[in-house]
């Protein structure tokens, strides 16, 4: 059985840094960023009280942090970093290269829009543009899942089916700076869930090549074995997640609340609470919730199966695709509902653009217009914006 | 630290395999070799992109017989802080060794796109050898100007030859603190030896600035590379000394130096140079030379070593 | 002790492999050894770019023509002009 201590008073981002010291990395980058910028003061605070045993580097910009972890990791160690928003984008290059040269690097992602205009508040505008780097993202809802999803996101990153980056995802300020409860496990529980696996590393004494080019004799099939890597990687969270010592803590790729609503909500992110609320406390009992804690590789099957039966299906997107036929998230429902064969009345509603957090006024007005559009029937699409103050909802 | 005397005391110790790409007389791999035939293991090489890195790491195939790893352009200083620091937390934990870690960078991932990361790391203190072979520009994409080429040349991008001088990389590592920097030209292959070694025996970041002839890139004949190697320091174009801790020591003093000329002559990308049209640019070459022999002159006087 | 992985992962994992490759075709002048002239000062070899050039087991220095390009440094830099560039035939 797993150990809880009493529960502490955490932010997401307090949250985070706690699952990494519990976690044992030896290594973390970082360099400074709104709303992230804490994770790495309390991670260089354990190091400096000697609460956690890893070398601390504080780069000159999120390139170089990146890039020091991907030289870290091939160097053999558990490596860390975490970022926001323009610190993301300028990560952009060496995303990719983490995941082609296979470093089992995790990364809190503490989402924030991207500038311009510039704004420090909170939006998934960040990971989206990162989304095809051949990542895992993951997605919490409040500090209490911050804190599981990154302890197992160490253990599926270093699994050897996968070796592949992780990103945890968490909502700039609403859930990097709200405190909660947090539930923790004893130190000694996460060590024996995070056993150290060998994997190529960089060493004199068994010279290897890191990072050879390839030319188009060998690029194609590199790049479709990572992909097959990525999707098989969902299977590998599945055990992963079985053998996580806290049940209630256990990543499941989707959550579902209210499962026998006739309008399905789809949404990822802390916002869930938010409509949860709603649709508990103002009795939406018409309403199911489909939380989504694994964004890549995208769970189709289990999303499917979930709304299939829906008259509706409302995707809340926290971003925008500009100029796509669809938004990041509605576009991926809406292609795994095509090849499951299902049609369905869809409505994508992008939220909360540069920190405008839905209130729960603004989420009630949503579900009468849905209502109205569900009770319209028909399979077609809809577009809405929620909180747009032009000529939206 | 074994002093190298001799030929024989590196003989055996390749840490480059042949049947790499390089061009016929490639400056950079007589550097490359001759800075692995010295450097004290066990070490990891980290390379930024680069002709260095295309010519050696054709997948399925690598001249490299040591670790090696490359990850991008402008970040090889980066990588080479997280191998360094993640190799002493390990070591500190028993999960592993510390090694040495040395980044071999051409020009353009030094003094250019590499740069801020370089900065970063020499301001963090890391330990690592940081080796640029200089080639004067970007040869690997087919003679672009970078920082390194100097006032004159002819590069693709500076068809009537480049109107700035050559940055001076190594007075801004002295300038960072660290307490080795030096420079070096494989036709003195004791001093480069030694000089890595003495390198690598320092606490904290260490550079060293190696000259590396280009054929494809200065027009010359691929024979004549260790030429334009040793006209390079004969003429005071490049001169060789090191600086430990501030102090500074000129290696090789060239008392009576050769004509400017004789070296200008050798490369096709200086031709233009000689035209009496350009003399003006010639006396400007022949005073920045002047001006930066008397300057080291100056700080090897004010600051021996 | 490292395992190589199931999976298809881009590391080169047989250190200096590139020299099972043959380099000779890029070559249209080879160096010969005045055999007589040699000292095996090993000049030759520390300025060669590739390296294509060895000491056999006796101590007397060769060229490796696998992957000698043929560039003539060793030619230029011999102190005792024991190397000589000739033309390959075609």
């Amino acid at each position: 059985m797993y150990n809880l201590k009493t529960a502490r008073l955490m932010t997401g981002n307090d949250a985070a840094a706690y699952a990494v010291k519990q976690s044992d990395v030896d290594f973390i980058s970082a360099y400074p960023i709104t709303p992230q910028t804490i994770i790495v003061e309390r991670l260089s605070e354990y190091v400096a009280s000697g609460e956690l045993h890893a070398e601390f580097v504080a780069t000159e910009s999120e390139h170089s942090a990146l890039s020091a972890c991907v030289g870290a990791s091939l160097a053999g160690a558990r490596a860390f970093t975490s970022t926001s928003s323009q610190g993301l984008a300028l990560m952009h290059e060496i995303l990719y290269v983490a995941s082609g040269l296979r470093c089992p690097i995790v990364m809190a992602i503490v989402n924030r829009a991207l500038s311009a205009p510039l704004n420090i508040h909170g939006d998934h505008s960040d990971v989206m543009g990162s989304r095809d780097a051949g990542w895992i993202q993951i997605f919490a809802e409040n500090p209490q899942e911050v804190y599981h999803y990154l302890i197992q996101s160490f253990r599926l990153a270093e699994h050897p089916d996968v070796l592949l980056p992780v990103g945890v995802n968490l909502d700039g300020f609403t859930v990097s700076h709200s405190s909660e409860p947090v539930e923790v496990l004893e130190d000694s529980v996460v060590k024996e869930y995070l056993p150290r696996n060998e994997r190529p590393r960089l060493d004199y004494y068994s010279p290897a090549t890191f990072g050879a080019f390839a030319l188009p004799t060998h690029y194609f099939e590199f790049k479709v074995e990572q992909d097959k890597t990525l999707r098989k990687a969902g299977e590998v969270l599945d055990e992963v997640a079985a053998h996580y010592p806290s049940p209630e803590g256990r990543l499941r790729k989707i959550d579902k609340f209210n499962e026998d609503g006739r309008i399905a909500v789809i949404i990822m992110g802390g916002t869930t609470g938010t409509l949860r609320y709603a649709i508990k406390s103002l009795r939406f009992r018409d309403f199911s919730l489909i939380s989504l804690k694994l964004f890549s590789p995208f769970p189709s099957r289990e999303l499917v199966e979930a709304v299939s039966d829906a008259d509706a299906v409302v995707v809340m997107d926290r971003s925008m695709s500009p100029g796509a036929p669809l938004h990041p998230l509605a576009s991926n429902v809406a292609t795994s509902l095509y090849e499951a064969g299902v049609s369905v009345n869809l409505i994508s509603v992008v939220y909360g653009l540069g920190g405008r957090e839905p209130t729960i006024k603004m989420v009630l007005e949503m579900f009468e217009k849905v209502r109205e559009i569900a009770r319209g029937g028909g399979k077609r699409l809809s577009r809405l914006f929620l909180g747009y103050q032009g000529d939206g909802l | 630290m074994m002093q190298v005397s001799k030929l024989t005391d590196l003989y055996g110790r390749e840490g480059l395999s042949p049947g790499h790409t390089a061009c016929q007389g490639c400056g950079a791999t007589i550097a490359v070799r001759q800075v692995l035939l010295a450097a004290e293991p066990p070490y990891i090489v980290v390379s930024p992109t680069g002709c260095l890195e295309v010519v050696s790491s054709q997948y399925p195939y690598t001249s490299w017989r040591v670790p090696w790893v490359h990850v991008a352009f402008e970040n090889a200083a980066a990588v080479a802080s997280g191998v360094e620091a993640a190799l002493r937390a390990l070591e500190k934990k028993g999960l592993g060794k510390r090694q040495k870690v040395i980044v071999i960078a051409g020009d353009g991932g030094t003094f250019d796109i590499g740069f801020q990361a370089l900065s970063g790391a020499f301001e963090r203190g890391h330990n690592l050898l940081y080796i640029c072979y200089d080639n004067e520009a970007y040869m690997n994409t087919g003679i672009q100007r970078s920082a390194a080429t100097p006032l004159g040349a002819t590069t693709t991008t500076t068809p009537t030859g480049k109107l700035e001088m050559k940055k001076d990389i190594t007075s801004i590592l002295v300038a960072h603190g660290s307490p080795y920097v030096a420079t070096a030209s494989p036709h003195l292959w004791k001093d480069l030896a030694n000089k890595v070694r003495k390198a690598q025996s320092k606490e904290g970041p260490t550079f060293l600035h190696i000259v590396a002839p280009c054929p494809r890139g200065w027009y010359f004949d691929s024979h004549l590379t260790i030429k334009v190697a040793k006209l390079a320091v004969e003429t005071r174009i490049f001169p060789i000394y090191e600086v430990e801790h501030g102090r500074y020591r000129i290696n090789y003093p060239v008392p009576r130096p050769r004509p400017i000329e004789e070296y200008l002559k050798l490369q096709n990308r200086f031709a233009h140079l000689l035209k009496p049209e350009n003399a003006h640019i010639l006396e400007a070459f022949k005073q920045w030379v002047e001006s930066r022999w008397n300057h080291l002159l100056k700080m090897a006087e004010a600051f021996p070593l | 002790m490292r395992q190589q992985p199931s999976m298809l992962i881009p590391i080169v994992f047989e250190a200096g492999n590139s020299a099972q490759r043959s380099m000779a075709n890029w070559r249209s002048n080879k160096p010969i050894i005045e055999r007589n002239q040699c000292t095996n000062c090993l000049i030759c070899w520390i300025f060669c770019p590739e390296p294509a050039i060895f000491m056999d087991e006796s101590g007397n220095v060769q060229i490796d023509y696998e992957h000698c390009k043929g560039c003539g440094i060793c030619a230029e830099e011999c102190p005792r002009k024991a190397i000589k560039m000739v033309m390959e035939s075609v």
